[in-house]
């Protein structure tokens, strides 16, 4: 099976779980033998380290004007009704809540770049363009030209199915689609109502909804997901299907002593942006009802995002500030330490497609509580759950959690039986089996 | 000439609310008044009330040829009292017209014999004490809360009077005999003990609604035909949760018509009759003597204690909860010994269960999310129960020394002084039962 893949991210350059889930998935696809071409944006240096799969950067493909033509004509339709408005410069990223959008269009028209800046000629009626990945600001136009591009690697790319992650490469998917004629399945790692609640950008949610009816299967990463998908984009239930997400085993497990000097306290994590989406304030909300009950406590929040000025200020008036951490953005083995020196981690998400992090807990057997509005819940039956509102049911399980080491000791004995199948071949297995489906079997 | 054996547990769990770290110390209300009432009213609708009447039916159409035992929990009584008295009343009903006989078990459907001898002893010569006030009869045999058995509870209930005691025909120790005759607990050969007959009981308690059944419907006269197919047999034990009349197999499945043509299909070959334990145990000689080394249950998978003490949680919970047993029985406080001896209800244990194939019957599921939630709130009820032992202690310390000068008034002080202490007022009125302040003296002198 060959897939060509578009994709936004990927290790060792990300900001989340979409590249993290990538990386993952299209390892198990290549242990179980298909062969993966999998187009960023751009890649960069490094990328050779990932041998057990074809990296290819979009930026920098040449487009001569057969293929332009070509595209024009079998993309006519989409970019008619999706994708046209795509060429106006819009400072648009995907976790951006109105003051930083502001900002950063003040930001923007005072370095305006003209449109064809990074237009490239290259030879004789023929053209491409350099793309820089990321989340910039002008990140629609990177979506418009990153389809482009694309589509340019399909018609020269030997192929059995498209699969394209999340909005940003849906238009490329569509593109390659209407270009070859192969079918193309979208995954969706997150909708723009996880993102933003109710106040959803109507582009990106457009292009979601374009990508879902055009794609031949939906893959959403819970069941969570799938109802979204279903009630809000009007997709075919029949054509959505759940495939959960798993995590790696790294192959060297390190072991953090905890410090003797900490050794007497617990320790608590709240791990992810700090954004509305994943909750934050509940978490600290919980902190302050555990600490009244049991002083002996410290709780971490590690990461970064809108909402942190907003929770110092909170921390310093709920006088709780000497018990409450911001660790601030972690990477690589900071992040192995943190898990393994915390007694409970916590993820309190106001709404969670899936969630990798807390399976990545309990690789360092950390207990978990998750709130019952996350897709990871659904495969993890020995975790705490809690509804991420209720920040006195929260508190009462972090204290006894604290409190009865019975509870954490059981936790994680049954979560060990349980992570032995949450398996990134698993999801490859069933990722293949959609692919032959949707290819007629052969 | 084969006797039937019928014995039905009856038996209702104070089921604990979901009792957070929040309420520790602010209250001390455990119980989900609401869900045991709405669960206790269902019950009594749907099974004690109409499964009652027709026995009581088929009693006056059979007189003395049809017999069964039954088995009430403490707690189920108090529920009764509590919730539903009528319940009791047709109870005691069944109990005059002679047929039926009442087992004892310990009052509060424990454990009590895996962790604290003395407990056990309290808890079961009180319980028969009120099956004999209740039912008219002291009780001679002995059923322990899910079958629960072993060869030294056999020898502590023949030290204690009791002539017949009930267990699971397992098949680890039944081996290759079989469950249908009359056996001896090991070293105790004036007691009878009488094995379940597992299949037959299943029939009834598990399989009657299961369609996928090979043998579904089960008819009362394929079923009597099967028992009369059991020529050799001396005795056929049928032990079963009463809820399976009308509750777990809802009267639409034909529950009540299977019960009330038994009798007469069973009775058509004139060689079966029907028969209590005690009556089996008196009637019928035993044919030999049973080893139980290690505890066994009725428990579906395993027919072990994994189901109640399978893993750190469960055993966690129970440790702590008989840590306390000597300091609450020191105290002279009934509220306190109530909600201590409620707190040891068999069913907050099966709650916090993580066993992969740990199955809740449908009249008896999990009144909680999953077994962690079990166990917080159990473990959170059982800190402020502590908390409220160690007030009451403390509270009959200060008395002491203050009555040290008085001897004379230590003793009625004392008793007003533990009941004031109390946060709680009684609810209950079946928990109000005076006990002797014997203990206290004793352990403080």
């Amino acid at each position: 099976m060959r897939i060509l893949m578009f994709g936004w991210e990927f290790p060792p350059h990300i900001s989340g779980g979409l590249g993290t889930a990538c990386y993952g998935m299209t390892k198990a696809l290549a242990e179980r033998g298909a062969e993966v071409c999998f187009v960023l944006p751009r890649v960069n240096e490094g990328g050779d380290e990932n041998n057990f799969l074809r990296l290819e950067s979009a930026s920098g493909t040449p487009i001569t004007r057969r293929i332009q033509e070509r595209m024009d004509w079998a993309g006519d339709e989409i970019w008619r009704s999706n994708v046209q408005f795509m060429s106006i410069q819009s400072p648009l990223m995907p976790y951006m809540t109105p003051e930083s959008y502001m900002q950063t269009l003040r930001n923007l028209s005072r370095h305006e770049t003209p449109g064809g800046e990074s237009t490239v000629d290259a030879g004789e009626n023929t053209f491409t363009w350099k793309l820089k990945g990321g989340y910039g600001p002008d990140l629609m136009q990177e979506v418009y030209r990153f389809a482009r591009l694309g589509g340019a690697i399909a018609l020269r790319e030997n192929f059995d199915v498209i699969h394209a992650h999340d909005w940003m490469t849906y238009p490329a998917g569509m593109i390659a689609k209407a270009l070859t004629g192969k079918p193309l399945i979208v995954h969706i790692h997150a909708t723009e109502y996880d993102r933003s609640g109710e106040n959803i950008n109507q582009v990106v949610a457009g292009i979601e909804r374009a990508g879902l009816l055009a794609a031949d299967l939906v893959v959403a990463v819970s069941q969570l997901t799938r109802k979204i998908v279903i009630e809000r984009y009007g997709v075919p239930p029949e054509k959505v299907k759940v495939v959960y997400n798993a995590v790696m085993r790294s192959d060297v497990q390190h072991h953090y002593e905890i410090p003797p000097r900490i050794r007497h306290e617990k320790r608590v994590l709240f791990l992810g942006r700090i954004t509305f989406q994943k909750g934050p304030e509940y978490f600290m909300e919980a902190a302050r009802l555990v600490l009244q009950k049991i002083p002996n406590v410290r709780f971490f929040m590690a990461g970064t995002g809108d909402m942190l000025p907003q929770l110092v200020r909170r921390a310093g008036q709920l006088r709780i500030g000497d018990r409450f951490h911001f660790a601030g953005f972690l990477r690589g083995t900071q992040v192995d330490r943190m898990f393994a020196l915390s007694d409970l981690y916590v993820m309190p998400s106001v709404s969670e497609p899936f969630g990798i992090t807390p399976l990545e807990a309990m690789l360092y057997d950390v207990p978990v509580l998750l709130s019952r509005q996350s897709g990871v819940s659904e495969i993890l039956e020995h975790a705490l759950k809690a509804d991420f509102w209720d920040t006195r049911d929260m508190a009462d399980k972090i204290c006894a959690v604290l409190t009865y080491p019975a509870l954490a000791k059981e936790l994680v004995k049954n979560c060990r039986e349980e992570m032995k199948s949450i398996r990134w071949v698993n999801a490859a297995d069933q990722l293949l089996q959609l692919y032959s489906n949707v290819t007629g079997g052969n | 000439m084969p006797a039937l054996c019928l014995c039905y547990e009856v038996h209702e769990p104070y089921t604990l609310r979901h009792y957070t770290v929040f309420d520790m110390g602010q209250n001390s209300i455990y119980e989900n008044d609401d869900r045991n009432c709405d669960i206790l009213l269902h019950t009594a609708r749907t099974c004690y009330l109409p499964m009652n009447d027709l026995l009581l039916k088929l009693i006056r159409r059979y007189g003395k040829d049809f017999r069964l035992t039954f088995c009430i929990s403490g707690t189920a009584l108090d529920q009764f009292e509590q919730y539903a008295p009528e319940v009791l009343e047709s109870f005691q009903a069944l109990a005059e017209t002679g047929n039926v006989e009442f087992a004892a078990e310990t009052a509060p459907h424990s454990l009590a014999f895996l962790y604290s001898r003395e407990e056990f002893i309290r808890q079961t010569e009180e319980h028969a004490r009120r099956v004999k006030k209740l039912f008219g009869k002291k009780p001679t045999t002995y059923r322990n809360a899910e079958l629960v058995y072993n060869n030294d509870m056999a020898t502590c209930l023949g030290e204690i009077g009791f002539k017949t005691v009930l267990a699971e025909g397992a098949e680890h120790v039944l081996g290759w005999r079989s469950s249908n005759y009359v056996y001896t607990p090991m070293n105790e050969p004036q007691m009878r003990l009488l094995m379940r007959n597992v299949p037959l009981s299943t029939d009834i308690g598990r399989r009657f609604c299961d369609q996928s059944w090979d043998q579904w419907p089960l008819t009362a006269e394929k079923y009597a035909s099967w028992i009369h197919g059991m020529v050799d047999a001396e005795v056929i034990n049928i032990f079963n949760d009463y809820h399976v009349f009308g509750y777990r197999n809802p009267a639409s499945s034909g529950i009540f018509n299977f019960m009330e043509a038994l009798p007469g299909a069973i009775l058509a070959n004139p060689n079966f009759h029907f028969a209590t334990c005690a009556e089996i145990a008196k009637k019928i000689p035993p044919v030999a003597e049973i080893d139980v080394p290690q505890f066994m249950s009725w428990d579906d998978a395993g027919r072990d204690l994994n189901a109640w003490l399978g893993n750190d949680m469960q055993k966690d919970a129970i440790h702590a909860l008989y840590k306390l047993t000597d300091r609450v029985r020191a105290i002279d406080s009934p509220i306190l010994k109530r909600d201590f001896e409620r707190l040891q209800t068999a069913d907050h244990f099966h709650n916090m269960s993580t066993k992969w194939f740990t199955v809740f019957s449908p009249d008896r599921p999990n009144p909680f999310p999953g077994p962690y939630d079990a166990y917080i709130a159990y473990m959170n009820v059982l800190a402020d129960f502590e908390m409220r032992v160690t007030a009451a202690e403390a509270e009959m310390g200060i008395q002491e020394d203050k009555a040290s000068k008085e001897e004379h008034e230590r003793e009625t002080h004392k008793r007003t002084k533990a009941h004031e202490g109390e946060p709680r007022t009684t609810r209950k009125k079946a928990a109000a039962r005076p006990r002797a302040t014997r203990k206290t003296t004793e352990n403080k002198a």
